[in-house]
């Protein structure tokens, strides 16, 4: 019953936490006041939106969450860095782009949005399609000489790493 | 040296790389000459060089005034919505056909931005 009534209230607790300290980033200055506040946003905003996402993850692991985000910043830096390189020095007859196809094991719609949005993020490949039934992610490569390894190091190092936390 | 001097030279430098970035980024959009490609450049004034120049004005506001958190927030939902731009750009340029078409994947039968209802193919044809 207690149970049911906190499933009820708190359909999504992550996101009533991560409303809650966005309220009060927003605030730009902290007082226990606006963090209450924050609170009942968060508590009122699922509540309300419940509706729309039916199938929610049930597992979310917040602490491989963390460790993901340090890496994904970290390759941000460094590919930002390599793709500078390339569009000042490397001529456009020398640019080799290409397509590459990631065969997703993800399911959850959530995981692969993340997937394709850290993929968009780090400079040099930018995910463009999902085939019609989800089974394979279209990337697009700026330059590289060896298409099968940048599709091995995406699985590795970004897939992997989300089916530990979904 | 006191705090202000560190501050000052901190704030120039991530505005520097912050500007470097963006002017790379718009040299790489005026250099590449396919559609598919110029997407690339974009997507890196869009994280690091928007994130220092956003880290400058937080240093800034720490070191003269009081202090603000309001560029995290920026940045956290421009990492979020920047994707998704770059993939709609990305799908006009598949739906218009202006790049390569990608190779089929290997499991499904098409991409879904390839995947015309039978009842629309004419019209998508006539485009």
């Amino acid at each position: 019953m207690l149970m049911r009534a906190y499933r009820w209230l708190f359909p999504h607790p992550l996101l009533t936490l991560l409303l809650a300290l966005i309220w009060i980033l927003l605030q730009n200055e902290f007082s226990a006041g606006m963090a209450v506040f924050g609170l009942i946003l968060g508590v009122l905003i699922p509540r309300l939106t419940a509706v729309w996402w039916p199938d929610r993850p049930v597992r979310f692991h917040l602490g491989n969450m963390a460790t993901y985000l340090i890496i994904v910043l970290w390759d941000i830096l460094v590919a930002n860095v390599q793709v500078a390189w390339i569009v000042l020095t490397k001529p456009n007859s020398k640019l080799r782009p290409a397509w590459i196809i990631i065969p997703l094991e993800l399911r959850q719609p959530e995981a692969i949005s993340v997937l394709a949005g850290t993929i968009t993020l780090t400079p040099g490949t930018v995910s463009a399609d999902l085939s019609d039934e989800g089974h394979s992610l279209l990337v697009h490569v700026l330059h590289t000489d060896d298409p099968d390894s940048v599709r091995d190091e995406i699985k590795d190092r970004y897939e992997r790493r989300l089916k530990e936390i979904f | 040296m006191t705090l202000e001097v560190i501050g000052i030279y901190a704030v120039g430098i991530c505005l520097l790389i912050g500007a470097a970035f963006a002017l790379i980024g718009t040299i790489g959009l005026l250099k590449f000459n396919d559609s598919m490609t110029r997407l690339h450049a974009p997507t890196k004034v869009g994280t690091i060089g928007i994130g220092a120049l956003l880290l400058a004005s937080m240093i800034h506001s720490y070191v003269f005034a009081e202090g603000s958190l309001h560029e995290l927030l920026i940045m956290a939902f421009l990492f979020v919505t920047a994707p998704i731009s770059a993939n709609f750009i990305a799908k006009v340029n598949i739906h218009k056909r202006t790049c390569d078409t990608p190779p089929a994947p290997p499991q499904d039968d098409t991409w879904s931005t390839l995947n015309v209802p039978e009842a629309d193919r004419e019209i998508a044809k006539a485009d």
